[in-house]
C-alpha cells in the first residue's frame, strides 16, 4: 500500500530530495559561490518535473487514505506552478547576482516553497492543507527578507511573517472548528457533513475562518495590506515569483477547499467570494491609480486580478473553475513577462521602481517599449490580447451563473484599472523626456519579455490546449 | 451577353477609377465610353430579340443564404428590363461621349488637376448600378442597385467638390432620398415578412394574398397589399422627385451638365416608375395605394409644371420639367397602364437627356453662363444646338397630328396616351385636368425657354456673347442620335406600348389567350366607360387560364385572386393586369374633346409663351409685378425649401444640438470626468491613507473583515 501512496507524491519526493541534497552539496562545496549554477539545476529541476506530470499523469489517484489526491486539477496547477516557477529562477539568476543577493539558499528555499505549493493544490485533508501551506509560507517568509542589509527587504519579510501568522491562526481556527463540527479533517469527510445546501452554524464558522486565512495568501480584499509593502520591500526577482507560483498555488488550494470539502454548501460561500471579490477588483483598480512605484502598481495590479479569478471562483460551476485556471494561466504569463521588464529597469546599474522613469521609453527601445505595451494591454484586457479573454471567461462564467450583476461591477472595474496601465504606456509613448534608463543586458530577460508578449498576441489564435486542459482539470474538480 | 452589359460598365468604372495611372487620362475616357458603347449594342440586340413571353433568369451567384432568406444575384430579362436596358444604356453611352467634349475643359479645376478619369469612372459606376437595379431578380439585389445609383448621384452632384453649394446639393440628395429609401426598405421587411422570400416569382404569386392580409403597422391594421405598395411608392418618391420629396432634384443641378442629363432626366429618377411598373402584380391588388400614386403624380405634374413657369436657370427649368414628366409616368402607373408609364418613360428619356445635352452645349458655349436672361438670339450662333432644342422642344409639348394618335413627336404620343388613360382611370376627374393643365404649363414654359435662349436680342454680358461658339462634333453627334429617337421613338412603338391590345400583350409576353380575350372584349365594348363596367362582368379576362377564366370573369376581384392563389403562380408576363383592368381600352375610346385637349393646350401655351416673349417682351414684367406674391410664391418653389427648413432641418439641428451640448457635453462627458477626476480619486487618496505601513493597521483590517463576516454569517444563518 505505502509503495502505491509513495508513487502518487513520487514527484513531491524527489523535489524534497533535490532541495535537501542541494543545501547540503552548497554546504559542503563552495557555499554561495555554486549558487548560480544551483539557481539554473533548480529551475531545470522545475522544468523537467513539469513536463513529466504534465505528460504522464493521468486519471484520479487518491493516496493516504485521501489526504493527497493526484488528480487533472492538481496537475494543471503544478505544471502552472512549477514552470512559472523554473522561469523566475531563470530570470533572477543574474539580476541577483549582480547585486550581491544571490545566496545558495534562494534556490533552496524557492525549491522547498514549491513542494509546499504543489502539497497544497493537492491537498485532500485539513492537515495535508495546512503542512503545504505552512511549508510553503516559511520559505517565502525568508525568501522576502534575503536581502538582508536592506530595512525594507526585513521590514517586509517581518510585516508578511506577523501578517502571516496572523492569518495562520484564523485559518487554523477555522480548521479546528470544521473538525470539531465535521468529526473529521478529511475533504471527503466534510463534504458529507455540510451537504445539501445545509451545513450547522459551527461548520459555516469554520468554513469563514478558512476563506479568510485562504484569502490572505491570495490577497483578497480585506486581507491585502500586506502585499504592497512587501512587494515594494523585496527584491524584485522575489516580488516576481510572490507575484506568479503562489497566487497559482494559493488559488488552486482556494478552488479545492470551496469544491472538496464544501461543494455541498456552493451558496453559503459563494456570497462570502462574490464581495471579496468585488472588493478585490475595485481596490485594486483605484488604489492603484495612485502608485508611482511600478512594484506597488503590480501589487495593487494582482489584487484586482485576484478579484477577477475570484470571480470565475463565485460562480460555483464547473465552467467557473475553468474560467478561473485559465485566467491563472494567463495571469502568470503576463505577470511572467511584466516583472521580466521590471527587473531590467536600471539606471547606472541601480534598480529603478519610479514609472516616471518610463519617460519616452518607446525613442530609445522600441522593441523592449512595444512588448509592455502588449503586455501591459493585456493585462487591462483590452482585446484582442489574450488577457481579454481571460477576463471573457470569468465574466461569462458569472454571467451564467446568474451573477449577472457582478459581471458589470467587473466591467467597471476593469475600466477603472485601464487607466493606470495605460498610463505606464503613455509615459513610454507620449511622455516628456526625462531620465534615460540603460540599455537593458541580460538577453534571459529580453527573450522572456518578448516570449510572454508574443504568447498574449498569439494565444489569440491558439490556446496550446490550455482551454482543453483547464477544462479537464475543472472536471476532475467539480462533481 | 446580358452578364456583359451588366458588368461592362463597371468594368469600365474601375478602369477609369483605378487604372488611368497606367493607360493614361485619355486612354482611360475612351475605354469607359467604348465599353459603354459596347453595352449599348448588345442592350439593343437584347431588345429586340427579346423572347417576352419567357423570362429568363441568369444566374450569377448565390448571393445571400441566411436562414429562410436566401437570394441568387441574378439577371431577370423580360420586357421591363429590356426597355430599360436600351434605355439606360443608350442614353450612357451618349451621355459619355459628350463628356468627352464637354468635361475637355472646366474652369472649376486648376491646370495640371485631374478629373476627367474621376469623372467617366462615376458616370459608368452609375451606369452599372442603374443596370443591377433594373436587372435585379429579387427585391435585396434592387435595393443594391437603389443604393448605388444614389451614390454615384451623390458623388456626381458633388463633383465640383470645392463649391460648396455643391456639396450642399450633394448632401441634400442623399438625405431626402434617405426618406424615401427608409419607405422602400420597410416596403422589402414587409414583403419578406409576408411571404417568406424576396424574390419577385414568390412576392407576385403571393399579390392575391397579400390583399386580404391585415397588417399591424403603427398602432393600427392596414391591408397588407396597400400598405406595401405604399410603402414601396415612398422610395420611388424619394428617387423620381415626386411632391413633399421632391426638392433636392432642383438642387441637383450644380452638377456638370451630362449628369443631369443622364441621372437627373433620363435614368435614374425613372427609377421610381420602374419600381412601380416591376411591382404591378402588386399594386394592381392595392386599389387604395394607385389611387393615391395617381393623386400625387397628377398634383407633382401641376406644382413642378407651375414653378417651371418663372424659373430663369435654364437647367432648372428642365429639373422641373423633368419632374412634372414623372409626375406623368406615376399617373400612367397608378390607374393601372403600365405599359404606357414604360412608353413615356422611354420617348422621355429620349427628349429630356436631348434637351439638357441642348442646354449643356448652351452652357458651354456661353462660358458656363446658366441664366436665361442673359441669352438671347443664339439662334445664329449655335445653330445645330438650336435645331437639336427645337426638336426637344417640339416633343415634350407634345407636337404632333391630333386625333390619329400616334403621327406626330415621341411626347405627343406618350404623353397623349397618358391623358387618355388618366380620363379613363379616373372618370375624368381631378388626375386628368391637372395633367391638362400641366400641359399647358409645359408648353409654355418649353417654349419660353426656346425663345428667352435663341430668340429676340441678346443681353447679358457682351463679350460672353461675343464669344459664344457652337460645341465641339463630339458633343453634336449625341444630339443627332437622340433628336432621332425624340422624333420617331413615339411613332415607332406606339402600338406596342398602348396601341393594339394584341400588339401589347405579344410585347409584353402576356399570354395569348387573355391577349384574346381582351381583344374581343375591346371590340365589344363601348366608347362609353359606365358601360364599359357593365361589360366587364361578362367577358373580362383572366390572367391565369382558359378553365378559371369563366369563373373569374363572372365573380369579383378577391375571387379571382383566390383562384390565382390556388394556383401559386406568378402571372406571366412583365407587366400584370388584374382581371378588371380596362383603362387601356376605355382610353382608346374616350372621346374626340379629351384627346384633343391635350393638343389644345400645347397650343394655348404656344400662342401664350409667343405672345409674352417675342411679341411683347415687357408684358412677363408687368404682370410678375401686379400678381407679385403669385409670382414670388412660383419663384420660391412653393416655398418648400423654407418649409421643410424650419420643420425638419431646424428642428433637427436643435435636437442635434441640445444631445451634443446637453446630452453629450454635460451629462455623459460630465459624468466620466466626474467619476474619472472626483470620485476615484478620492477613494485613490482614501486606498492610500489607509496603507498606513503599520502592523497593526494591517492586521485590524484583517480582523475587522473577519469580524464582519462572521457577523454576517451569523445573521444569514447562511444562504438558506
Amino acid at each position: 500500500m505505502i509503495q502505491a501512496d509513495l508513487n502518487i507524491i513520487l514527484p513531491e519526493i524527489l523535489l524534497s530530495v533535490y532541495a535537501l541534497l542541494a543545501l547540503v552539496v552548497a554546504v559542503y562545496t563552495g557555499k554561495d559561490k555554486v549558487a548560480g549554477v544551483l539557481t539554473w539545476a533548480t529551475a531545470l529541476v522545475f522544468a523537467l518535473l513539469a513536463v513529466w506530470i504534465g505528460l504522464t499523469g493521468e486519471g484520479t489517484q487518491v493516496a493516504f487514505g485521501g489526504m493527497f489526491n493526484d488528480d487533472g486539477f492538481a496537475r494543471f496547477a503544478k505544471v502552472t506552478i512549477l514552470l512559472s516557477a523554473a522561469v523566475v529562477l531563470g530570470m533572477s539568476q543574474e539580476y541577483m547576482a549582480r547585486r550581491g543577493l544571490l545566496r545558495f539558499e534562494y534556490p533552496v528555499l524557492v525549491a522547498l516553497a514549491v513542494v509546499g505549493m504543489m502539497v497544497m493544490v493537492s491537498a485532500g485533508d485539513l492537515m495535508a492543507l495546512y503542512m503545504g501551506l505552512e511549508l510553503q509560507s516559511l520559505a517565502l517568509y525568508v525568501v522576502a527578507s534575503l536581502r538582508r542589509d536592506s530595512v525594507k527587504s526585513t521590514e517586509a519579510g517581518l510585516k508578511y511573517f506577523v501578517l502571516g501568522a496572523l492569518s495562520s491562526g484564523l485559518l487554523l481556527y477555522g480548521a479546528s472548528l470544521t473538525y470539531g463540527f465535521a468529526g473529521t479533517t478529511l475533504f471527503s469527510g466534510i463534504i458529507t457533513a455540510a451537504s445539501g445546501g445545509h451545513a450547522s452554524l459551527g461548520l459555516l464558522f469554520g468554513l469563514v475562518f478558512v476563506v479568510a486565512g485562504l484569502a490572505f495568501k491570495v490577497s483578497a480584499v480585506p486581507f491585502h495590506m500586506w502585499t504592497p509593502d512587501v512587494y515594494e520591500g523585496s527584491p524584485t526577482p522575489i516580488t516576481a515569483f510572490f507575484a506568479t507560483a503562489p497566487k497559482m498555488a494559493a488559488m488552486g488550494l482556494f478552488a479545492r477547499v470551496l469544491h472538496d470539502a464544501f461543494g455541498g454548501v456552493t451558496a453559503d460561500w459563494q456570497q462570502v467570494l462574490v464581495v471579496m471579490s468585488v472588493l478585490s477588483m475595485f481596490l485594486g483598480a483605484v488604489a492603484a491609480i495612485g502608485q508611482n512605484n511600478i512594484k506597488r502598481l503590480m501589487a495593487y495590479s494582482s489584487i484586482a486580478h485576484m478579484g477577477y479569478a475570484m470571480m470565475g471562483l463565485a460562480a460555483g460551476t464547473v465552467f467557473g473553475v475553468q474560467a478561473m485556471l485559465i485566467y491563472m494561466a494567463i495571469y502568470v504569463t503576463m505577470n511572467v513577462g511584466t516583472f521580466a521588464f521590471i527587473l531590467s529597469m536600471e539606471k547606472d546599474g541601480q534598480p529603478v521602481t519610479d514609472i516616471s522613469a518610463l519617460n519616452m521609453y518607446a525613442k530609445r527601445e522600441p522593441g523592449k517599449a512595444l512588448a509592455m505595451l502588449v503586455l501591459l494591454f493585456s493585462l487591462a484586457g483590452v482585446p484582442p490580447m489574450v488577457g481579454f479573454f481571460g477576463k471573457f471567461y470569468v465574466l461569462r462564467a458569472a454571467y451564467d451563473a446568474g451573477l449577472v450583476w457582478l459581471a458589470v461591477l467587473g466591467v467597471i472595474a476593469s475600466v477603472i484599472g485601464a487607466f493606470y496601465y495605460l498610463r505606464i504606456v503613455y509615459y513610454m509613448y507620449f511622455g516628456s523626456d526625462g531620465v534615460e534608463l540603460d540599455k537593458g543586458r541580460s538577453p534571459v530577460l529580453w527573450g522572456v519579455l518578448m516570449a510572454s508578449a508574443a504568447l498574449m498576441l498569439v494565444g489569440v489564435v491558439t490556446q496550446f490546449g490550455v482551454e482543453g486542459a483547464a477544462a479537464a482539470a475543472a472536471a476532475t474538480l467539480v462533481n | 451577353m446580358e452578364t456583359i452589359i451588366l458588368f461592362a460598365p463597371l468594368v469600365g468604372a474601375i478602369i477609369g477609377g483605378f487604372g488611368w495611372r497606367f493607360i493614361g487620362e485619355q486612354a482611360a475616357q475612351y475605354v469607359t465610353t467604348g465599353l459603354l458603347f459596347l453595352a449599348c449594342l448588345l442592350s439593343w440586340i437584347v431588345f429586340l430579340g427579346l423572347d417576352a413571353e419567357h423570362v429568363k433568369h441568369i444566374q450569377i451567384l448565390r448571393w445571400i443564404e441566411s436562414g429562410s432568406l436566401s437570394a441568387d444575384w441574378s439577371i431577370r430579362v423580360d420586357r421591363l428590363t429590356a426597355i430599360m436596358l436600351i434605355v439606360v444604356t443608350t442614353v450612357s453611352a451618349l451621355v459619355h461621349m459628350y463628356s468627352l467634349g464637354y468635361m475637355a475643359h472646366d474652369d472649376n479645376w486648376k491646370t495640371g488637376e485631374h478629373y476627367k478619369a474621376r469623372f467617366f469612372a462615376y458616370l459608368s459606376f452609375f451606369t452599372f448600378a442603374m443596370l443591377a437595379l433594373v436587372t435585379s431578380d429579387n427585391l435585396v439585389q434592387m435595393f443594391f442597385g437603389w443604393e448605388g445609383v444614389g451614390v454615384a448621384s451623390y458623388l456626381l452632384i458633388g463633383f465640383y467638390y470645392r463649391k460648396p453649394s455643391a456639396n450642399a446639393a450633394a448632401m441634400k440628395a442623399f438625405v431626402v432620398n434617405r426618406v424615401g429609401d427608409f419607405g422602400f426598405a420597410l416596403g422589402i421587411f414587409g414583403l419578406f415578412y409576408l411571404t417568406d422570400s424576396i424574390k419577385f416569382d414568390d412576392i407576385f404569386a403571393a399579390a392575391p394574398e397579400l390583399a386580404e392580409t391585415q397588417l399591424h403597422f403603427l398602432w393600427t391594421d392596414w391591408n397588407a397589399a396597400n400598405l406595401l405598395a405604399v410603402l414601396l411608392f415612398i422610395g420611388a418618391m424619394g428617387k423620381s422627385a415626386q411632391l413633399f420629396l421632391h426638392t433636392w432634384l432642383p438642387d441637383a443641378m450644380e452638377g456638370p451638365t451630362p449628369v443631369s442629363a443622364l441621372i437627373h432626366a433620363a435614368t435614374m429618377v425613372t427609377a421610381g416608375v420602374f419600381l412601380v411598373c416591376r411591382m404591378s402584380p402588386l399594386m394592381e391588388y392595392a386599389p387604395e395605394a394607385t389611387a393615391f400614386i395617381t393623386f400625387l403624380g397628377a398634383t407633382t405634374a401641376f406644382v413642378a409644371a407651375t414653378i417651371g413657369l418663372v424659373q430663369n436657370d435654364i437647367k432648372r427649368v428642365i429639373a422641373y420639367s423633368t419632374m412634372s414628366q414623372l409626375g406623368y409616368m406615376f399617373v400612367a402607373a397608378g390607374v393601372g397602364v403600365y405599359g404606357v408609364a414604360m412608353f413615356h418613360l422611354l420617348t422621355h428619356a429620349f427628349f429630356k437627356a436631348m434637351l439638357f445635352l441642348g442646354a449643356g452645349s448652351v452652357i458651354h458655349g456661353m462660358h458656363h453662363e446658366q441664366d436665361m436672361r442673359n441669352y438671347g438670339g443664339l439662334r445664329t450662333k449655335l445653330p445645330y444646338t438650336f435645331w437639336a432644342m427645337m426638336i426637344g422642344t417640339l416633343a415634350i409639348t407634345g407636337v404632333g397630328i391630333p386625333l390619329t394618335g400616334w403621327i406626330g413627336f415621341a411626347g405627343f404620343v406618350s404623353k397623349d396616351a397618358i391623358i387618355e388613360s388618366a380620363w379613363a382611370g379616373t372618370n375624368g376627374g381631378y388626375a386628368f385636368w391637372m395633367l391638362v393643365i400641366a400641359a399647358l404649363f409645359t408648353s409654355f414654359y418649353s417654349w419660353r425657354l426656346m425663345f428667352m435662349t435663341f430668340y429676340g436680342k441678346a443681353r447679358g454680358d457682351k463679350h460672353t456673347h461675343e464669344h459664344a461658339h457652337e460645341s465641339p462634333m463630339v458633343m453634336l453627334i449625341p444630339l443627332g442620335v437622340l433628336a432621332l429617337g425624340a422624333v420617331f421613338s413615339g411613332m415607332l412603338w406606339y402600338n406596342s406600348f398602348f396601341g393594339d391590345h394584341n400588339k401589347v400583350n405579344e410585347f409584353f409576353g402576356i399570354p395569348m389567350h387573355t391577349a384574346e380575350a381582351a381583344a374581343g372584349h375591346g371590340e365589344e365594348v363601348t366608347a362609353h366607360a359606365t358601360e364599359a363596367t357593365t361589360g366587364q362582368a361578362e367577358t373580362a379576362p383572366a390572367a391565369h387560364g382558359d378553365d378559371t377564366a369563366h369563373t373569374a370573369a363572372t365573380d369579383d376581384t378577391a375571387h379571382a385572386a383566390v383562384t390565382e392563389a390556388e394556383h401559386g403562380m406568378a402571372p406571366q408576363g412583365a407587366i400584370f393586369m388584374g382581371p378588371d383592368n380596362h383603362v387601356m381600352d376605355d382610353a382608346h375610346h374616350s372621346p374626340v374633346w379629351v384627346k384633343l385637349s391635350p393638343f389644345i393646350a400645347m397650343v394655348i401655351g404656344f400662342v401664350t409663351a409667343y405672345w409674352f416673349y417675342i411679341v411683347n417682351p415687357a408684358l412677363p414684367k408687368r404682370l410678375a409685378e401686379v400678381q407679385r406674391p403669385l409670382y414670388l410664391f412660383l419663384l420660391n418653389k412653393w416655398y418648400f425649401d423654407e418649409i421643410y427648413d424650419v420643420l425638419f432641418v431646424r428642428s433637427a439641428k436643435a435636437i442635434g444640438r441640445f444631445l451634443w451640448k446637453r446630452g453629450d457635453g454635460n451629462i455623459i462627458d460630465g459624468t466620466i470626468n466626474g467619476v474619472a477626476m472626483g470620485i476615484i480619486p478620492f477613494f485613490t487618496r482614501l486606498a492610500g491613507r489607509a496603507q498606513t505601513g503599520y502592523i497593526f493597521t494591517y492586521a485590524f483590517a484583517m480582523v475587522i473583515g473577519i469580524a464582519v463576516l462572521v457577523t454576517w454569517m451569523t445573521l444569514t444563518g447562511g444562504a438558506e
